[in-house]
């Protein structure tokens, strides 16, 4: 049995050359001066150091970071009612209600954006909302499945015992409902903030060409300036800054979960 | 009064789902569109189904993206499988560690994952076309399959593979024919979790593309610089064959259950 455990051997390899190699190579590409290869190794902090001479990085990150939200909220606002009340449908209909948000899911995401093009093309809208609406649009459906799954799996006793015990729907929601289904909407927001951080062709598509976020920076960086160094630079600033924002938000959980 | 909310909250769920749903139908409309515009329904025409399907980039378009998916989830599906059951044999510190690092591409975001196989790609000078992509679709969707068969690997009485053992059976043997079928509804999931990654992927597959070969994301987002209704009857295509697919999915089974009952 134990030589079973060799079996996993050859993708210990793989993760080595797949995730932990690409991973040293931003950062070593980061930390080098553009035009050498990694090989002679010409280290440099200008890549950071430009971030704050740069007039356009600090206001698209911080652009970025607020499409991401108020999208994030968005996704929350619309998509918690929704999971609620198909959660209390019958189990029939429930399935029929998580086969049509799935169903878009599985037509390419470039293409959903692609068809609110038109669509939008109707409205004189800014930029930003039209960017926000395809955001909503692609993100949307994790929202309501993450939620959907943690609020079908509630103890059904629980909300019965509430009753019981004199509390009204409302008091039975916020003391009991809420706070059960909490880790899916963490789930959620993890799966919603993060590509909206970090999406490139919903802004290219929806926005015009002008409109700009961190990930179109990157791919400008990567394939039309050709800057590596400092492309990756600022992809490296992009991953910490979300797994700051993903090690708050888990935080905040843990903080509403104590309190109860 | 209970009817009241009843009814609003059902037809809040269907404003979201038409939400969901006029984008594609606008699509879907347009493919059938006289004009080349996107705003004005000018008359009925076939015209970008003919376009499209007389267009060699479109069509071979799609033969990547599908020979892509098909072949990553086939290796990822085996690999990932593999690979889940001798981590569930392997020490605990060793499983702990290679899931950490396992977990790292789906943690990241998309962007920083596929720029991470460019500079890998270009460092060890390969060129960059259908292989590249294939590699790269194959390491992303390798996590999945480990994540979707794990919890099934946990589940799984030891004892049972000890004793096809202890019955003769060679290690060959019990894995085939007593590990695996009980982990087949785990590597079912995660074969369509990969095959939907890679079927769906824009990303890592741009930033691993040479210039020769267009997945069907990569095409889109070349050519929607101009108004290009090709992509409309594309579109279409695509939603005819998922829908038709989930619905058989989803329903057949269902038909099956009832008529097992009836038959009660």
């Amino acid at each position: 049995m134990k030589s079973f455990s060799k079996m996993a051997w050859p993708y210990m390899l793989w993760l080595g050359a797949f995730v932990v190699i690409p991973m040293f190579l931003i950062l070593m590409y980061s930390i080098t001066r553009q035009g050498n290869s990694v090989i002679t190794l010409n280290f440099t902090i200008e890549n950071f150091a430009k971030f704050f001479s740069d007039s356009i990085f600090p206001i698209v990150l911080w652009r970025s970071l607020k499409i991401a939200l108020i999208t994030t909220v968005l996704c929350i606002l619309i998509g918690y009612p929704c999971a609620y009340i198909i959660a209390n449908m019958s189990e029939r209909a429930q399935a029929f209600a998580i086969l049509l948000i799935t169903l878009p899911m599985w037509i390419n995401m470039l293409i959903r954006t692609y068809a609110w093009k038109g669509i939008l093309s109707y409205f004189d809208m800014d930029a930003s909302i039209k960017v926000i609406i395809g955001m909503v649009y692609n993100f949307l459906p994790f929202m309501i499945l993450q939620i959907h799954t943690s609020l079908s799996k509630l103890d059904r006793n629980l909300i019965t015992a509430a009753e019981d015990l004199g509390a009204d729907k409302f008091e039975t929601f916020k003391r009991v409902i809420l706070p059960l289904s909490i880790p899916g909407v963490i789930s959620g927001i993890t799966l919603v903030f993060l590509p909206a951080v970090s999406s490139f062709f919903i802004p290219k598509l929806l926005g015009g060409g002008e409109y700009v976020l961190i990930g179109n920076l990157i791919e400008n960086y990567f394939i039309s300036v050709g800057n590596w160094n400092y492309g990756s630079a600022i992809s490296l600033i992009m991953a910490l800054v979300i797994i700051l924002s993903m090690f708050v938000t888990k935080k905040l959980d843990k903080k509403v979960g104590s309190e109860d | 009064m209970e009817k009241l909310k009843n009814f609003l909250g059902k037809s809040y769920v269907w404003l979201v789902m038409l939400f969901f749903y006029v984008p594609i139908i606008y699509v879907c409309v347009f493919s059938f569109n006289e004009s080349k515009s996107l705003t004005r329904f000018t008359g009925f025409s076939l015209q970008w189904y003919q376009k499209m399907f007389e267009s060699r980039t479109i069509m071979e378009a799609i033969y990547y993206t599908v020979a892509i998916a098909v072949i990553a989830t086939i290796v990822s599906t085996v690999v990932g499988t593999i690979t889940a059951i001798g981590l569930s044999k392997s020490r605990k510190i060793v499983r702990d560690v290679v899931l950490q690092i396992n977990d790292l591409p789906m943690m990241n975001p998309d962007i920083v994952t596929a720029i991470g196989f460019m500079l890998l790609f270009t460092s060890l000078h390969i060129e960059k076309g259908f292989m590249t992509i294939l590699l790269a679709h194959i390491a992303f969707c390798i996590p999945y399959v480990i994540l979707s068969v794990m919890p099934r690997l946990r589940q799984l009485d030891d004892n049972l593979a000890e004793a096809a053992l202890d019955l003769g059976c060679t290690p060959v043997q019990a894995l085939t024919k007593v590990i695996i079928p009980q982990l087949k509804t785990g590597i079912v999931s995660g074969a369509l979790i990969a095959f939907t990654m890679s079927f769906d992927d824009f990303v890592i597959s741009f930033f691993t593309s040479g210039s020769g070969i267009n997945t069907i994301a990569i095409y889109v987002y070349s050519s929607i610089k101009r108004i290009n209704p090709t992509i409309n009857a594309l579109s279409t295509i695509i939603v005819l064959i998922v829908t038709v697919v989930l619905i058989v999915v989803n329903v057949v089974p269902m038909i099956k259950d009832k008529k097992l009952k009836e038959g009660k």
